[in-house]
This record gives structure tokens, C-alpha cells and sequence, in this order.
């Protein structure tokens, strides 16, 4: 049994725009998978409807067997969503907040606050369970999001750039938890604007662009299509050109950092053996980018308008 | 959900009701204290001296019940609609929306989480009247019975009021431009014998004359309306308000894009 499947889904908002065009998904049970695509092409529309925040034109939603039209209630107690928004009560003190959600599970106050508790201790907020959500910061408030959803126990979790604005130590701390969760058996989707953080958590991916999935495919398959990576070198002296390589293409970013195209197909032994024939002494590499979002960026470019070519489910 | 969760999730949104109009008691509960005590001071004490009786009680005595019910009228419609319209506003309603809750649980949660402070003040404002007058409930049964309905109905109100509210301005304009008005035109402080027949046909418009009357009916005995046509009148509003209420919600009117 899958844990989310989506057919034909389509949705058209009253204001004429067609957010989504009849996608389609399937994330098998257990899965870390990521929805990738730029503002506005349709992973928080989609998010929505999964999680009944918005309703669909057509098509068909299950959640772990159960349809969403036919049997809303069970479907929903599977899923617990971390919105991109914060969305609680900023009056409300954030143990109330997570025993309050509890409640509107149907769970009992007693075993409600024996969730709270272990949630916001596993997410270090137990400390700051009796003060007003307004005054937590950005960080503590995306966590208390993500007690909140994960206090019924759900088997699907559905995150909405969980770490979008968080500091890089956080972040790491909230990826550990959120790899522990998965290993716990809970399946995950993330959507995230950092490629880093879903070539980092996700086995599998789709990319939605224009309301349509461009791409659907596991990590691994989706990086082997990336053709050419692009590396910056930074050069030992100040030179005034580009050194001619045969099958790279090189530019001058400035008189000590060079930027190198390299063809999947070449190996770096050639161009640092010939960078050094023509004295150009390297210093230290990297990456231009993440590997991933070269990948998004061009897949995205390739969907412009009147040009895209919907995916086949394949994970 | 079994029953059994039902019960617990609508007694999660009743408590969570409760709680935030207590914790913010100088803006829910003490206003209409205060407000209420200076119309028995003034309209009461100084002006109704000079009226004399009317319906054979003296003034005191005759607006007390009115203005009872007024303040449960304006308490049970303020309470749901600032606090139904504040989750759509701070988009807490989230977390009900995605939970497995049925909607008439929310819709039934919000309503008695706004009868409880219609009532609440309700009973502020009778005790804080016992210091000005006296009062015997005549018609025990048919004073709850009121009082549990017109809350009801107008938590209703607030409710169908914040759904189609898109700012605080919306939230605003109903309780000031036809509540209110149609409150102190509802027989409150003046028995409609006292109107000519036009305005007495007029004002028998008016849902809230209905509701005053049997109030103070139940309080009094008397009315100047029949006060088993007004109760079955409310209940009619009431099932009519909750099924139209509990018809948009599930349609998403307001709160679903």
C-alpha cells in the first residue's frame, strides 16, 4: 500500500488560475521524498489539498488506503501537516497548543500531555512550554509546528519548508530528527527551496513546475542525468585570461578564480594536469552549486510555458 | 472518529472557548458589567424615578430582564464571531480544518464556547441587578429555556458573521449597524403598548421584541407578545441558522480556497 497516491488531480482557483493540471504521484510507505518546484508551481496547492486546506476541481487522494472523498476522517488522522505559514493561536502558550491539537484528534487530556511533553522535550522546546508562542523565535516556532503535527502520531508527515528561515546549526539538528522520525517508519514529504536539504534527507523526488510534475524519480537516477557540473577554482596568482582547455569551458570570474564547466563524460586528472602546463596553480575547488539545483534549474527552464511535458509516476 | 473522540475534540474547542475569554476577562467580562450597571444607575435609579411603573413593575424592575438579555444577545454574538473570525485571521483554524473532526463538532464547539459567555454575563449582570432591584423568576423553565436559545441563536449569528468576515471591519459593522439598533428597539426599555399601532406592528418585526418579552416573561410574567409563539420561533431561527451555518461550512465558504 502506498502511503500517498494522486490521480488526475486538478485545481483550478476561483479566480480563473489553474494551479494544477492533473498530476500524479504515488510515495510508497516509508519513503523520505521531496516536491520540489519555484514559487508558485503548485506544491502548496497540492499540500493543501492533501491535507483538506483546500478543496480539489478533480481527480482522486488517498492517504495509506483511504480516499479522501469517501473516507475523509481516516485519511486525515494518518497525516500530520507542518505548514510553511505559522499557523497557531500566538496568544496560546505552546504546551496548550500541542494538548489542544491533541484534542481535536479525539485523544484524552491525560494522554494528550504525555504527548506534548515528549514531543517538546525531543524537540527542546519543553523549557518554553509555558510561554506565549508569540515570543519564541522563527526557529522554535517551526519546531512547536512540528510537536503539534507529529502529536497524534501520523504515519505520513507532510512538511512544508520545515527549515525555511532557520540558522544552519538548527537545521541540522531538525534533519537528524527528522531522519530519526523516517527510520521510526514514518514516511515523509518535504518541500523545500534548499536543494542541499533534499539531495541530503530524500531517496526520492518529484519536481512539480507550472501545476504539472516535470520530473518523478528517485535521488540517485534524477542526479545521473546532470550532464555537466560546474566547478570554481580559485588560483594560487592573478592572471589576466582564461587558459584554453580542450573540452572545458573556462571563464575568468576574476583575475585568481576561474570557473570551469566539466562534461560527466571528462576527468578531472585532464584539466588539473593541463591547468598545470599552462602554470595555472590551483588552490582550492568547489562546486558553483548544488548538484540538485543545477539539475532544478534546468529542468524548470526546460517546462517554460508551452513546453512542458508532464512525468510519469514512477516512485 | 468514534464518539467517544467527538466528545473529546468538542470539549477540546469548549474549554479552549472558555479559557480564552477568561484570560482576557477586562475586555470580555468586565465591560458589560460596568456598562450594565450604569444603565441601572441611570435609566434605573435617576430616570426611572420619574417614569413611574410600567406593566405594573416599577422602571427598575420592568428593564432589568431586557436588559439582561441584551447583554447575553451582545456577549454570545461577540464571542464567536471575534473568535472564529481571529482563527481564519491568524489561519488557526488550521488546525482544526486538517484534523479528523467533524464539522458540526467545530460548529457546535464555537457555539457553546460563545453560549457560555452569553450566560456567563448574563449571570453577572443578574447578580450585579439584585443590587438595585428585586427579582423572583416567575417561569423557571421558560427563562432557561430563552436564555439557553437566544445565546445559541446568536453565537450562531457571530458564527455565519465571521465566516463570510474578510477583515476586522466586516466583524464589526453587523453587531454595530443592526445589532445594536435592533436591541434598543427591541422592547428593552419600553413596553410596546406604550407605541402607536404602526411602530407596534413595526417593531413586531423585529426578532429580538420576541425574545425580550419571553425573557421577561419567564422573569416577570408578563410579555406583550405570546411567549410560546416566541420560544417556538427561536427554535426555529436556531435549527435554521445551525443547518445553513453547518452548509457553508462544509462547502469551505470562507475558510476553504
Amino acid at each position: 500500500m502506498s502511503a500517498l497516491t494522486i490521480r488526475n488531480l486538478k485545481k483550478t482557483y476561483g479566480n480563473g488560475v489553474e494551479a494544477l493540471k492533473g498530476i500524479e504521484l504515488t510515495v510508497e510507505k516509508g519513503d523520505f521524498f521531496a516536491l520540489l518546484g519555484p514559487n508558485g508551481a503548485g506544491k502548496s496547492t497540492t499540500i493543501g489539498i492533501i491535507s483538506s486546506l483546500v478543496n480539489k476541481s478533480s481527480g482522486q487522494v488517498s492517504i495509506l488506503g483511504h480516499d479522501l472523498d469517501t473516507e475523509r476522517a481516516l485519511a486525515k488522522q494518518k497525516i500530520g501537516v507542518v505548514p510553511q505559514e505559522f499557523n497557531f493561536g500566538q496568544f496560546e502558550k505552546v504546551f496548550d497548543i500541542v494538548v489542544t491539537q491533541a484534542g481535536f484528534y479525539g485523544i484524552p487530556a491525560s494522554l494528550a500531555r504525555q504527548r506534548a511533553e515528549k514531543y517538546l522535550r525531543q524537540l527542546g522546546l519543553w523549557d518554553k512550554r509555558s510561554n506565549q508562542a508569540r515570543t519564541l523565535s522563527g526557529g522554535m516556532k517551526r519546531r512547536l509546528m512540528i510537536a503539534r503535527a507529529l502529536v497524534h502520531e501520523p504515519d505520513l508527515l507532510i512538511l512544508d519548508e520545515p527549515t525555511a528561515g532557520v540558522d544552519i546549526e538548527l537545521r541540522r539538528s531538525m534533519w537528524d530528527f527528522l531522519i530519526g522520525l523516517n527510520e521510526e517508519g514514518r514516511t515523509i514529504i518535504l518541500t523545500t527551496h534548499y536543494l542541499e536539504e533534499a539531495e541530503s534527507l530524500c531517496r526520492n523526488i518529484a519536481i512539480i513546475d507550472h501545476g504539472q510534475i516535470v520530473e518523478n524519480t528517485d535521488m540517485k537516477s534524477l542526479l545521473e542525468k546532470l550532464q555537466v557540473e560546474t566547478f570554481i577554482l580559485d588560483l594560487a596568482r592573478p592572471v589576466t585570461a582564461a587558459p584554453s582547455l580542450s573540452g572545458f569551458q573556462v571563464r575568468l570570474r576574476d583575475a585568481t578564480t576561474l570557473e570551469v564547466e566539466v562534461p560527466k563524460t571528462e576527468n578531472l586528472n585532464r584539466l588539473f594536469t593541463e591547468l598545470a602546463e599552462q602554470n595555472f596553480q590551483v588552490m582550492s575547488m568547489r562546486n558553483k552549486s548544488n548538484r540538485l539545483e543545477e539539475l532544478f534549474v534546468r529542468l524548470v527552464e526546460q517546462n517554460l510555458p508551452g513546453q512542458a511535458q508532464p512525468a510519469e509516476a514512477t516512485s | 472518529m468514534s464518539g467517544y473522540q467527538q466528545w473529546v475534540a468538542f470539549c477540546t474547542i469548549v474549554i479552549k472557548e472558555i479559557r480564552r475569554f477568561t484570560r482576557i476577562w477586562p475586555q470580555t467580562l468586565l465591560p458589560p458589567a460596568i456598562t450594565m450597571t450604569l444603565y441601572f444607575v441611570i435609566f434605573g435609579n435617576l430616570v426611572g424615578q420619574r417614569i413611574g411603573d410600567m406593566g405594573g413593575f416599577d422602571y427598575m424592575q420592568y428593564i432589568v430582564p431586557g436588559l439582561i438579555m441584551m447583554s447575553v444577545i451582545t456577549n454570545s454574538y461577540g464571542n464567536v464571531v471575534s473568535s472564529f473570525f481571529s482563527t481564519k485571521f491568524q489561519h488557526s483554524i488550521e488546525e482544526m480544518l486538517v484534523s479528523p473532526m467533524p464539522n458540526y463538532v467545530i460548529l457546535t464547539g464555537f457555539v457553546v464556547g460563545g453560549m457560555a459567555r452569553g450566560m456567563a454575563v448574563g449571570l453577572i449582570v443578574s447578580l450585579l441587578s439584585l443590587f438595585f432591584t428585586h427579582l423572583s423568576l416567575q417561569h423557571l423553565w421558560i427563562t432557561v429555556s430563552v436564555v439557553v436559545m437566544t445565546s445559541a441563536l446568536f453565537s450562531l449569528g457571530g458564527f455565519l458573521n465571521a465566516l463570510f468576515a474578510r477583515n476586522f471591519d466586516d466583524i464589526s459593522i453587523i453587531p454595530n449597524f443592526v445589532l445594536t439598533p435592533l436591541t434598543y428597539l427591541g422592547g428593552v426599555f419600553y413596553s410596546l403598548d406604550l407605541l402607536p399601532d404602526f411602530w407596534r406592528a413595526v417593531t413586531l418585526v423585529n426578532p429580538i421584541v420576541y425574545m425580550v418579552n419571553a425573557f421577561r416573561y419567564g422573569v416577570l410574567g408578563v410579555s406583550d407578545v405570546n411567549v410560546y409563539a416566541s420560544l417556538g420561533a427561536i427554535l426555529v431561527f436556531v435549527v435554521v441558522f445551525f443547518a445553513l451555518s453547518l452548509w457553508l461550512l462544509n462547502r469551505g465558504t470562507g475558510i476553504r480556497s
